[in-house]
This record gives C-alpha cells, structure tokens and sequence, in this order.
C-alpha cells in the first residue's frame, strides 16, 4: 500500500508536466482549429485547408522535402554507422558525430551561410579551378545539404546502437551457411537493426516536416513549408484559427508517419 | 531510496537559491522608492545614454523592454497583466489599437516640444487630430544597390526590377504588406487598396519577378547586402542606412511612382499606470537636442524639423533619406485594412512565394 502510495507520488511531476505542456497546449490547437474569431464552432478551418490548392501543395512540398532529408540521411548514416562499428576507438569517433549537435543549430545555420556564400569557402575553392562564383546559397541543393548535416547525428546513433546489439555470431551463422554479402545484409543485418532505422527516420522526418528557419536562412524562402505557414498565420496575420489547423493536420500527419514506421517493425519481427 | 531523496531535495535547494539569486541580481534599484516608467519599445531603437540623463534629470526609474513586431507587441498588451506607459506602433497599428481601444489619448498641450514636430507626419489618416500618437521616427520603402553590380542611377522606377538583367539578383523582404505593396505601386495602383481584382493583378505580376528573385528574407539581409552577396534589395530606409554605414558601394533609392511612408509614433497604452511620467519622456525625447543624438543613434530619419537641423549637413542632405517635400508628399501611408483584407494581402503573398521559382 505504502509501496503504492509512494509511486504515485513519484507521478506526480510527471503527470502534472505532460498535463500543461503537452495534453493542453493539443487541447488548445484543437479548441482553436474547429473555432472561428468569434468562437464559434466551426469547420471551415479545415474545408478552407483541404479546398485551398496553395495549401495542399504546401503539405506535398512540406512531404516531399522531409522524404528527401531522411532519405539521404539514411544513406549516408547507414554505411556510417555500419563502419563506425568496425573500428578502433569508438568512442571518440562517436565523440567526433556527437560534438556538432552542442552547438546551436542557428550558429550552424549562419556557419554555412558564410560557406556557401558567393564570397564563401566553398567558391574560393572552385575558383582555384577557373570556376566562377556559383550561386548555392538559396537553392534546394543548399537547403538539402545543410538539412541533412544537421540531421546526421541523430540518425547515426541509433543505427550504431541497433548494430551493435546484433550478436557478430549471427552475421557469422549467415557467411557459413553461404549467403552472399547482399543476402546476409539483405536478411539479417538490416532486419535486426530495423528498430534503430525506425527511430531514426521518426527523429528526422518528424521534426523535418515543419522545418522554417532554414527555410529562411539556407532556402531563402524558396523552400516553403507547412512550418513558414504556420509562423505566417500565427505571427503576421494573427488568424490563430487558421494557424492551429495547419498545425492539426501536421499532428495527424506526425501520427500516420509514427503508425505506418512502427507497424512494419511488428511485420519484420515475424518474418524473422 | 533515501540517496535518491536526499540528492533531489539538495538539487531543489540549489535551484531555489540560485533562482533567487538571479532575480536579486537583476533589480537592484527597485528597492528605493522613485517611481518607475515602463517603456516597451523595438529592440535598439532608443539611445540608452538618454535614458540615463532622463533618469537622472527627473529621479524616474526607466524598465526599458523589447518587442521585434508590431503584431507581438499588440497581443501582449490586449492580453494584459502588463503595465506599459509608453509604448512605439507604427502607424497602421496605431488605427488597430484605436479601434480595440487600447490607447490613452495624448493632450499635445502639455508637451512643449510638440511644435518641433514637421507638418508633414502630422494629421495622417491614421490619427487625424493627432489625439492618440506623437510621430517618433519615420522612412521609406525603398530599393537599395550596389555599384559594383549595378549602374549608379539607373534605378529609379519599381518596374526597373522587372529587367532581364537583374535574373536572380534581387533580395526581398518578407513583409507581405510591402512587396505586394510595392507591386502595386509599380502599377500606380493605391497600395491601401482592398479591390480584390487588383490585389490579383499585384501576385500577377510578382509572379513575373520570379526569376530576378534570389532569396525572400528578413534581418539577414542586412548582412547580404553589406558583404556584396546581393545586387538589388527591397527594404526599409533606416535598414538601409545600417547597410550603407558598413558598405560605401550601397546606394538607396525611393522609386517612382510612389512608395511607402511609415511612421513611427508615441502611444501611451490604457496600461499605463504613470502617465505623468509618458508625457515627461515624450517631451522630454522631443527636444531638438535629444531628438537629434536619438536619431544619429538609431539611423532613422526623424520627424522633428529642428532636430534635422543640428544633423551633419551629409546627412540632411541625402536624399534618399530626407527627401525633398515634393516626394513626401506623393509617398503613401499604410492604413488598418482589417482582418479580412490583411488575410487576403498575406495569403496571395504565401502563393506568390511558394510558385517564384
């Protein structure tokens, strides 16, 4: 009894913190996006959203792009994280990964906006070949690349610990009983290391779908996001009805994203 | 058990000491019992050194506070728990805070220097008998360029941004009011317009611009500007002054046919607890003397007619800054549209954004 008592008073900061800052604010965009600036109920909000080409198409781009972000990620961290296990002194090359993510992701914004500049590294160096000065700054390219640099780590991680979990007797098992490198890759390793896929692409492709700030600062509003509409509405035109809805169907799409990753782990593990 | 108890009610206490601390540091002068003046201004826009001297002239204690919107500005005053006496709207917000009644008339009887003020940013359509404003600072929108891309003088309309040669060279700012604005200037169409058709008209040919456009942006574009990134940028004249001090090859322009006027006024919120204090301030901030340091300070232009006078003769002579009364006089002043309208002008902005390139 006492044993009980206690734990529920252990709950206590966390249920009164997941209470006012999570389940409140939801309740809070909610109670706007169904209402209209007199408070009436209303769903109009949404009709406007679905009706209205400019903000389908937003969604689309807001999708694709993120799409794009993990999947590169996903290439580059992969191999990554596959190596990193192999080597020597892990640690401080996980050291190394890790050290980017303490700095501010505006200071980093800003470092590469100094990079890709006309005047930056970047076109120094290509001017070594006679290249004259390239406009990256501004571009889908830029705004991928600096994405996915900052994504990076976050999807290193959990793969290097998803592989590194991976019993090396099993790999072993599959080379003896004469599978090819593609097939043990294929039907063991990227199984087993699945759950650390799926918490990475959830922890890129989430965040990824409202990016804003670099849309701004690296895509030069050339990039627009569901996230530029939603600061847009909510800090320019002060229609907080219609910001909250945006911000609703990007919750639901959060939702779908996290049911569609997780549900194909449960089929994997069945497989296996 | 009693390890984890023990180290969490010490981590408590030192954030509870440390936490109090912090606000003892942070008023130090609060204790004594002069009377306080809360302003609520944008960032950087008041030389603190005359806040100092004020200070000492009257023995008010100034809390001086930070907004970098007009739109944030107004809901946390709407919001209340506030205590504002002095607050600095432009002028279309003044009309919006007027209509939600927000503001304390202003008795310009009891503000000696208020003669110093030009006729020119008096009686705007936004506060006719200027009851509720004082005008503080005022610019332009205009175009600023730089020399080594572009030739000197050969901007001088808003359709020359239209021109071939200026393929991805152009910085906009991102302020929905002043690029559809400005394209509708370009067309000599009223940039208070509400007529839908021509609304459509302005994204129209903003469409057109597209590929003169290299980025939509805001506070960066002071730094693109000065470091020679850019050609072309569409901004404000007190950014561009900021520019222009840190790059000698930037230029600024007010192109033809129109542009905007903006002001810059005094408004004391109905939070104001120390209106006495508001109008010694305001006063005490129109003092030709004290208007002019505040204006060198901040690089805007300022409306007090006999503070220009004490400016570097450079300075009250450059055109683009301080133009002749013949362009004043043409220059439009933005009014409060209303929600409905305002939704229109940022939602065929968004579209025109999301389709430039």
């Amino acid at each position: 009894m006492n044993n009980k008592k206690a734990r529920a008073f252990f709950m206590i900061p966390y249920l009164t913190w997941i209470i006012l800052f999570v389940i409140l604010p939801i309740l809070l965009i909610l109670w706007y996006s169904l209402t209209d600036s007199n408070n009436h109920f209303t769903l109009n909000n949404f009709v406007t959203f679905f009706r209205n080409g400019t903000f389908l198409r937003m969604m689309l781009n807001s999708f694709w792009y993120a799409f794009l972000i993990t999947l590169v990620t996903l290439l580059v961290s992969y191999p990554a994280a596959y190596f990193l296990t192999k080597v020597k002194n892990q640690q401080i090359w996980l050291l190394l990964i890790i050290l980017p993510t303490w700095i501010n992701l505006l200071l980093k914004a800003y470092a590469f906006i100094g990079i890709l500049g006309n005047n930056g590294l970047v076109n120094k160096f290509l001017q070594l070949f006679g290249i004259g000065p390239v406009n990256i700054l501004f571009t889908d390219f830029a705004f991928m690349f600096v994405a996915t640099y900052i994504e990076i780590p976050f999807m290193i991680l959990p793969i290097y610990n998803a592989i590194k979990e991976i019993n090396p007797a099993v790999i072993q098992a599959s080379e003896d009983l004469g599978a090819s490198k593609w097939q043990t890759f294929r039907y063991v390793l990227w199984p087993l290391s699945w759950p650390g896929v799926e918490s990475g692409i959830q922890a890129i492709f989430i965040p990824s779908l409202s990016l804003f700030m670099l849309t701004r600062l690296i895509g030069g509003n050339r990039v627009i996001t569901l996230g530029t509409a939603i600061e847009e509405y909510f800090m320019t035109t002060m229609n907080w009805n219609m910001g909250a809805t945006i911000g609703v169907v990007l919750i639901v799409l959060m939702i779908i994203v996290m049911l569609v990753t997780g549900r194909r782990q449960k089929r994997k593990k069945v497989n296996l | 058990m009693k390890k984890i108890i023990w180290s969490t009610i010490s981590i408590l206490l030192a954030c509870i000491l440390l936490g109090y601390g912090a606000v003892k540091l942070n008023k130090p002068t609060t204790q004594t019992k002069r009377q306080n003046l809360i302003i609520y201004n944008w960032g950087d826009y008041l030389d603190p050194k005359l806040i100092k001297e004020f200070e000492n002239k009257t023995g008010y204690h100034v809390v001086y506070e930070t907004f970098d919107s007009n739109e944030a500005m107004y809901t946390k005053i709407k919001q209340g728990g506030t205590a504002y006496d002095l607050t600095i709207p432009s002028e279309y917000m003044v009309s919006k805070m007027k209509k939600a009644n927000l503001v304390e008339p202003i008795d310009t009887k009891k503000i000696s220097n208020f003669k110093y003020i030009d006729s020119n940013f008096l009686h705007q359509s936004f506060d006719p008998d200027n009851k509720y404003s004082i005008p503080y600072f005022w610019g332009t929108l205009g175009i600023v360029y730089n020399d080594k891309f572009v030739k000197k003088g050969s901007i001088t309309n808003w359709n020359d941004l239209w021109k071939k040669q200026y393929h991805n060279k152009i910085l906009l700012v991102d302020s929905a009011r002043d690029i559809m604005g400005m394209s509708l200037a370009s067309m000599g169409y009223s940039m208070n317009t509400t007529n839908s058709l021509r609304l459509h008209l302005a994204q129209t040919k903003l469409d057109g611009l597209g590929d003169n456009i290299k980025a939509i942006i805001s506070d960066e574009m002071k730094m693109y500007m000065t470091q020679n990134e850019a050609a072309i940028g569409v901004t404000w004249s007190g950014e561009a002054h900021e520019m222009m001090e840190n790059n000698s090859h930037l230029y600024y322009v007010v192109p033809n046919p129109s542009s905007n006027l903006w002001i810059d006024n005094f408004v004391i919120p109905k939070t104001a607890k120390n209106k006495k204090a508001a109008y010694e301030f305001i006063n005490f901030m129109l003092e030709p003397k004290n208007a002019a340091r505040n204006a060198e300070y901040v690089g805007y232009a300022t409306p007090n007619w006999a503070a220009k006078k004490l400016l570097p003769k450079k300075v009250q002579n450059n055109k683009g800054f301080y133009p002749p009364d013949s362009t004043i006089k043409g220059l439009q002043v933005y009014r409060d549209l209303g929600s409905k309208v305002t939704q229109e002008y940022n939602d065929l902005f968004l579209e025109f954004k999301m389709y430039a390139h």
